[in-house]
């Protein structure tokens, strides 16, 4: 049976474009078939970051309103055989997506694919509601500071009620946290909450720790996701997030400062 | 070009990739912006009239409606499979 996973924060920019990005490709890697739905109608930017802005041809909307078929929406990636994308509509129509409309999409997705990452936007309003509302698991990207980190616990008091496993009696949504943008150095130097700091806060079990990596951006540069960069901290964290995903217990990497090498130090640090 | 020059360079290619993609992308969209709402329409059905004869993808068609100030071209461009 098909998994469907949100990747939603509360607070925006704190990463859940980029790792859902990074999880769904990390999920094709490893034979999944699954398909990444950006959520974010009017700011559609998964599709830049996975590098398929230019097949976008039709989108989330148009399957909704019976414009396109879900076949002819979904992009097919280029460099993975198992993964799609489904790209958010640019419409400036807040109502564009409907709880009915989402609902079917997603239970017609669900019936192809193993995996459906939902991207969430930003926000408590309707676009995020409908992101998580049809989740099984749910990816609470927080980044270790104060604000991210009451956005997410918002976020997980809605995921308890506010979902379509609540409202039928189901088992909860499954909650798990991703610390992103983590700096080690600053955490050390008692700059950053630490990791415990935060799962001591919002009490849920730990997804992964992602490190503020310059990797993510020379990634979304070329639209390549992070993931597919394995010689990076960034790549290889989100890599054993994945992992940790499908049941493998991994331990956590890049929690303490990284000491820098020689040529490291002559460069001025890997990139 | 010293060594230092070289990493500088290979460090600007990303952000070029990134430049080009957006300038791209940003054109495309705003132009679509401006185009009237019948367009997507007309594509779906030109794919429609096409595949009865080639069997294409949707993403194999292509309709802009460049606006040329007193006048406007419509650019149609059908990729079509290798034989
Ligand atoms: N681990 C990281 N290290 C460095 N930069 C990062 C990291 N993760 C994300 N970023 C940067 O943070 C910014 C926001 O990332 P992203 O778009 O994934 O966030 P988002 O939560 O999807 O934002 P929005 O709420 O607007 O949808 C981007 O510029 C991205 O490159
Ligand atoms: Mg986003």
């Amino acid at each position: 049976m098909a998994k469907v996973l949100v990747v939603t924060s509360g607070k925006g920019g704190v990463g859940k474009t980029t790792t859902s990005a990074a999880l769904g490709t990390g999920l094709a890697l490893r034979g999944h078939k699954t398909v990444i739905v950006d959520f974010d109608v009017g700011l559609r930017n998964l599709d830049l970051i996975m590098g398929c802005e230019r097949r976008v041809v039709y989108d989330f909307v148009n399957v909704i309103n019976g414009e396109a078929t879900l076949t002819q929406a979904l992009i097919k990636d280029k460099r993975l055989e198992n993964l799609y994308v489904l790209a958010a509509s640019q419409t400036r129509d807040k109502d564009a997506l409907t709880q009915e409309g989402v609902g079917k999409v997603i239970d017609e997705l669900a019936q192809t694919f193993e995996y459906v990452v939902c991207d969430s936007p930003a926000g408590i309003e309707k676009g995020a509601h409908l992101a998580m509302y049809f989740a099984d698991e749910a990816i609470v990207v927080t980044n270790p500071e104060v604000s991210s980190v009451r956005d997410s616990d918002r976020m997980l008091g809605l995921l308890a009620s506010k979902s379509r496993r609540a409202e039928q009696g189901k088992d909860p949504i499954k909650e798990r946290l991703l610390l992103t943008r983590y700096n080690p150095e600053r955490v050390t130097k008692g700059e950053m909450l630490g990791v415990e700091d935060v799962e001591e806060i919002l009490a849920i079990n730990l997804l992964g720790v992602i490190p503020e990596s310059q990797a993510v951006l020379k990634a979304s540069n070329q639209g390549v996701p992070v993931i597919l960069d394995d010689q990076s901290d960034a790549g290889q964290a989100y890599s054993d997030a994945v992992d940790r995903l499908l049941g493998k217990e991994m331990p956590h990497r890049f929690l303490d400062v990284q000491k820098k090498g020689f040529l490291q130090r002559l460069f001025g640090g890997r990139e | 070009m010293n060594i230092f020059d070289f990493f500088r360079e290979r460090k600007k290619d990303t952000a070029s990739i990134a430049k080009e993609r957006l300038q791209i992308i940003v054109a495309h969209e705003r132009g679509q912006r401006t185009q009237p709402d019948y367009l997507p329409a007309l594509q779906k059905e030109l794919v429609e009239v096409i595949r009865k004869y080639v069997n294409i993808d949707q993403d194999q068609v292509q309709v802009a409606l460049d606006d040329q100030g007193g006048y406007s071209i419509l650019e149609l461009n059908v990729t079509l499979p290798d034989r």
